[in-house]
C-alpha cells in the first residue's frame, strides 16, 4: 500500500483541462506582466507616469492647442498670451514645397504620376498573395526607373521638347528624399550581395577587390563621401565633363550602403550550414543556381532585420545631402523657416515635428513590413 | 542496434551484379587534409549492382572516401573513375558525375525553405531541365515509394527525422541516379525511425541499385550487402562477404571493432 503513495500508474487517460483563469485573458496577462510583484507594480506605475508626463504635453501641443487653418502668421500667434500649439496651417500652406521642392508648378503632375506609378507597382509587389510577381518585378525594377527618369528630368527628342527639362537643382523635399532612398535601397541590396559573395570567394582577385571596396566605404563617413563627390570629384574630372550633382549623391549613397549591406549579407551566408552547400552540390547544381535557389534565399531571410536596419539608416541619412546644397524633406522644411509670412515662435517646433512624423511613418512602415515578411517566410524549421 | 534490421527480409531475386560493367573504380587514391594523410592508397572496384557496406571506427576515413566519389572532397593522388568518367578538375565531368550519383547524408541536408515537393523537383528542373509538371509527377512517384506522399506540401522542419531521411532518399532518386552513396543515413535518427529508412534502402537494393553505404547497421550489412569493407586509419584493411566478415574476421582491428559493436 505504501507504494501506491509513491508511484502512480494511470488506468484512465487524464483529460485535457483549460488553463486556469488567472493565467489567461486580459486579467491574467496584466497580472503576469504588470503586477506580478510589488517591485513590478511600482515599475508599472512609474512607467505610466513617465509616459503620461511625456505624451500629455505632446498631445496638448500637436492636437489640442494646434491651429489647423489660417492665412498667415497671425493665425498662429497667441492673442492673449495663452498656450501656443502647433501651427499646422503653416505646414498645410507649405506642403507642396515640402513634397515637390521648387519643381515648376505646371510640371508637378509629372511627379505625381511617378508617385502614383510607384505606389501602383510597389503595393502588389509587397502583398504575397498577388500573382504575376515576375512581371511586376520587371515593371518595378526595369520599366519604372526608365519612365520615372524621363518623367522627372524631362524628354527631348531632336529639337522637340516633349517634356520640358527640369534641372535636378529644382527638385526638393520629399521627392529628393524618396529618389535617393529608393534608388539607394534597390541598388545597394544586389551590390551588397555581390560583394558579400565576392568576399567569400576562393578566387583571390575577386576576394581582394571586395575586401578593399567594403573596407574603404565602411571606413569613411557618409558626409565625407558626399563632400568628396560634390567638391573634390570635379577637380579630378577633365574640363567640361560634369555629372549631375544628384547623380553623384546617388552613386555615393548607394556604394556607401552597399558596403554595409555586404557585411550584413555575409553574416547570413556564414550562418548557412555546410550541409546545404553539399546537398545542393550532390544534386548536381552549379555555383549560381545553388546560390540563387538554396543559399541566398535562406541567408537573406536570416538577415532581414539587418537588411532593414541598413535600409532605415539609409533613409534617414538622406538628410545629409543638405550639406552639399541639396534640399531633401528636412532641408526644405528648414529653408522655409526664413519665410516671414509664417514666422512665429512655434514655426520651428511645428516644422521639425512634421519632419519627424514623416520620417517615422516611412521607417516604421519598413520595420513592420519586415516583421510581416519574416513571419511569412518562416517555414517551421526554426525551433 | 541490429534488432530492427533483423526483421529485414530482402528479396534477392533482382540483386544481380554485373560481371563487366564497372560503376566506380578507385585506383591508388590518396588524400590529405593539410599535412594529415586521411586516405592512404585506396583501391576499390565496384561493379554495377553491387551493394557495399563500409564500416570502421570514427575518423577512419570512410565518409571521406565516399565523399570523394562525387567530389565533395578532392583527392590529391590516384584515380577515381565513376561510370566511365575520370574525376578531374574538369567542371563538366564533375557535373556529369554528380548527375549520375545520388547521395544521402547523416543530417539529411534537405532545403528548409522549400516544401518536400520542391526539394524533390528542384534538381530535375534545374539540372535535368525537366518540365515542372513532369518533375512533380516523378517526385510524387518517389515520395509514394518512400511512403510519404501525403507530406508533399509540408516543409522539412515539420517532419520527423526518419521522414526527412526518406525524403532525402526520394530527392536523390528523382535524378534517376545510377549509383547511390549513403553517408551514415541512420546515425542521427531515433531508434524507432531507423527501420523505416532501412526498409527504403532495402527496397532500393532489391531493385538492383548500385549502393555504397557507410553505416553501422550490421543487420542491414548482413542482409543486403554483397561485400563489407572495413577501414581503419585511412586504409581499407579488410573486405569480405558479409557472413565471412562477421563470423570470421581476419584482421585484428576488425575483430576488435566487431567485438565492440556486436557484444554489448
Amino acid at each position: 500500500m505504501a507504494n501506491a503513495e509513491v508511484f502512480q500508474v494511470r488506468t484512465v487517460e487524464a483529460p485535457q483541462l483549460p488553463a486556469p483563469v488567472s493565467t489567461s485573458g486580459v486579467i491574467g496577462w496584466m497580472r503576469l506582466n504588470l503586477f506580478s510583484s510589488i517591485g513590478n507594480t511600482i515599475l508599472t506605475v512609474v512607467g505610466i507616469l513617465i509616459a503620461y508626463s511625456l505624451l500629455a504635453p505632446l498631445i496638448q501641443f500637436a492636437l489640442i492647442d494646434a491651429v489647423w487653418v489660417g492665412e498667415d502668421r497671425t493665425a498662429c500667434l497667441a492673442q492673449d498670451g495663452g498656450h501656443i500649439g502647433a501651427c499646422w496651417a503653416y505646414v498645410g500652406d507649405y506642403l507642396p514645397q515640402f513634397i515637390y521642392g521648387r519643381y515648376p508648378t505646371e510640371e508637378i503632375w509629372r511627379v505625381n504620376v511617378v508617385y502614383a506609378l510607384f505606389a501602383l507597382l510597389l503595393v502588389p509587389m509587397m502583398i504575397p498573395a498577388v500573382p504575376f510577381k515576375g512581371t511586376n518585378a520587371l515593371l518595378l525594377l526595369v520599366v519604372f526607373p526608365i519612365v520615372a527618369y524621363f518623367l522627372l528630368t524631362g524628354l527631348v527628342i531632336g529639337d522637340e521638347e516633349i517634356l520640358p527639362i527640369v534641372e535636378t537643382a529644382q527638385w526638393g523635399g520629399l521627392l529628393v528624399t524618396l529618389v535617393i532612398a529608393v534608388t539607394g535601397i534597390t541598388a545597394s541590396l544586389p551590390l551588397g550581395v555581390a560583394f558579400a559573395l565576392g568576399r567569400r570567394s576562393k578566387m583571390p582577385i575577386i576576394k581582394f577587390v571586395s575586401v578593399v571596396f567594403i573596407e574603404f566605404w565602411r571606413g569613411v563617413p557618409l558626409i565625407t563621401v558626399l563632400f568628396m563627390s560634390s567638391v573634390m570629384l570635379p577637380l579630378f574630372l577633365p574640363e567640361g565633363v560634369t555629372f549631375d550633382k544628384l547623380l553623384r549623391v546617388l552613386v555615393g549613397v548607394t556604394l556607401f550602403s552597399a558596403a554595409y549591406m555586404a557585411e550584413v549579407v555575409r553574416g547570413g551566408l556564414q550562418a548557412i550550414p555546410k550541409g546545404q552547400y553539399e546537398g545542393a552540390m550532390a544534386l548536381g547544381l552549379r555555383f549560381w543556381p545553388m546560390m540563387y535557389l538554396i543559399i541566398l534565399p535562406q541567408a537573406l531571410k536570416l538577415v532581414i532585420p539587418g537588411i532593414v536596419n541598413t535600409f532605415i539608416g539609409l533613409f534617414k541619412d538622406t538628410t545629409l545631402v543638405l550639406i552639399v546644397g541639396m534640399f531633401d524633406l528636412l532641408g526644405q522644411i528648414q529653408s522655409s523657416f526664413s519665410d516671414p509670412t509664417w514666422s512665429t515662435p512655434v514655426q520651428g517646433h511645428t516644422g521639425y515635428l512634421f519632419a519627424a512624423l514623416v520620417f517615422w511613418v516611412f521607417c516604421f512602415s519598413m520595420s513592420r513590413y519586415s516583421i510581416f515578411i519574416e513571419n511569412k517566410l518562416h517555414t517551421g524549421h526554426k525551433r | 542496434m541490429s534488432n530492427t534490421a533483423e526483421e529485414l527480409t530482402p528479396d534477392r531475386s533482382r540483386m544481380t551484379i554485373s560481371d563487366t560493367e564497372v560503376a566506380v573504380e578507385i585506383k591508388q587514391m590518396n588524400k590529405w587534409y593539410g599535412d594529415f594523410h586521411v586516405l592512404r592508397d585506396i583501391n576499390l572496384k565496384v561493379m554495377n549492382g553491387e551493394r557495399i557496406v563500409i564500416c570502421g571506427p570514427s575518423g577512419s576515413g570512410k565518409s571521406t572516401m565516399i565523399r570523394c566519389i562525387n567530389r565533395l572532397e578532392e583527392h590529391q593522388a590516384g584515380q577515381i573513375i565513376v561510370d566511365g568518367n575520370e574525376l578531374t578538375n574538369d567542371l563538366k565531368k564533375i557535373d556529369e558525375i554528380r548527375r549520375e550519383v545520388g547521395m544521402c547524408f547523416q543530417h539529411f541536408n534537405l532545403f528548409p525553405h522549400l516544401t518536400i515537393l520542391e526539394n524533390c523537383t528542384l534538381a530535375p528542373i534545374w539540372v535535368r531541365k525537366m518540365p515542372k509538371k513532369q518533375a512533380e509527377e516523378v517526385a510524387m512517384h518517389y515520395l509514394e515509394r518512400v511512403k510519404i506522399p501525403e507530406q508533399a506540401l509540408k516543409y522539412p522542419g515539420q517532419l520527423s527525422g526518419g521522414q526527412q531521411q526518406r525524403v532525402a532518399i526520394a530527392r536523390s532518386l528523382c535524378m534517376s541516379p545510377k549509383i547511390m552513396l549513403f553517408d551514415e543515413p541512420t546515425s542521427a535518427l531515433d531508434p524507432e525511425m531507423i527501420k523505416e529508412v532501412l526498409d527504403v534502402m532495402v527496397g532500393l537494393a532489391e531493385e538492383g541499385m548500385t549502393m555504397l553505404c557507410v553505416t553501422h547497421e550490421m543487420g542491414f550489412a548482413r542482409k543486403v550487402a554483397n561485400r563489407v569493407i572495413f577501414m581503419d586509419a585511412g586504409q581499407i584493411v579488410e573486405q569480405n562477404e558479409p557472413e565471412e566478415f562477421f563470423t570470421n574476421p581476419q584482421h585484428e582491428r576488425t575483430q576488435l571493432f566487431l567485438s565492440q559493436i556486436l557484444h554489448h
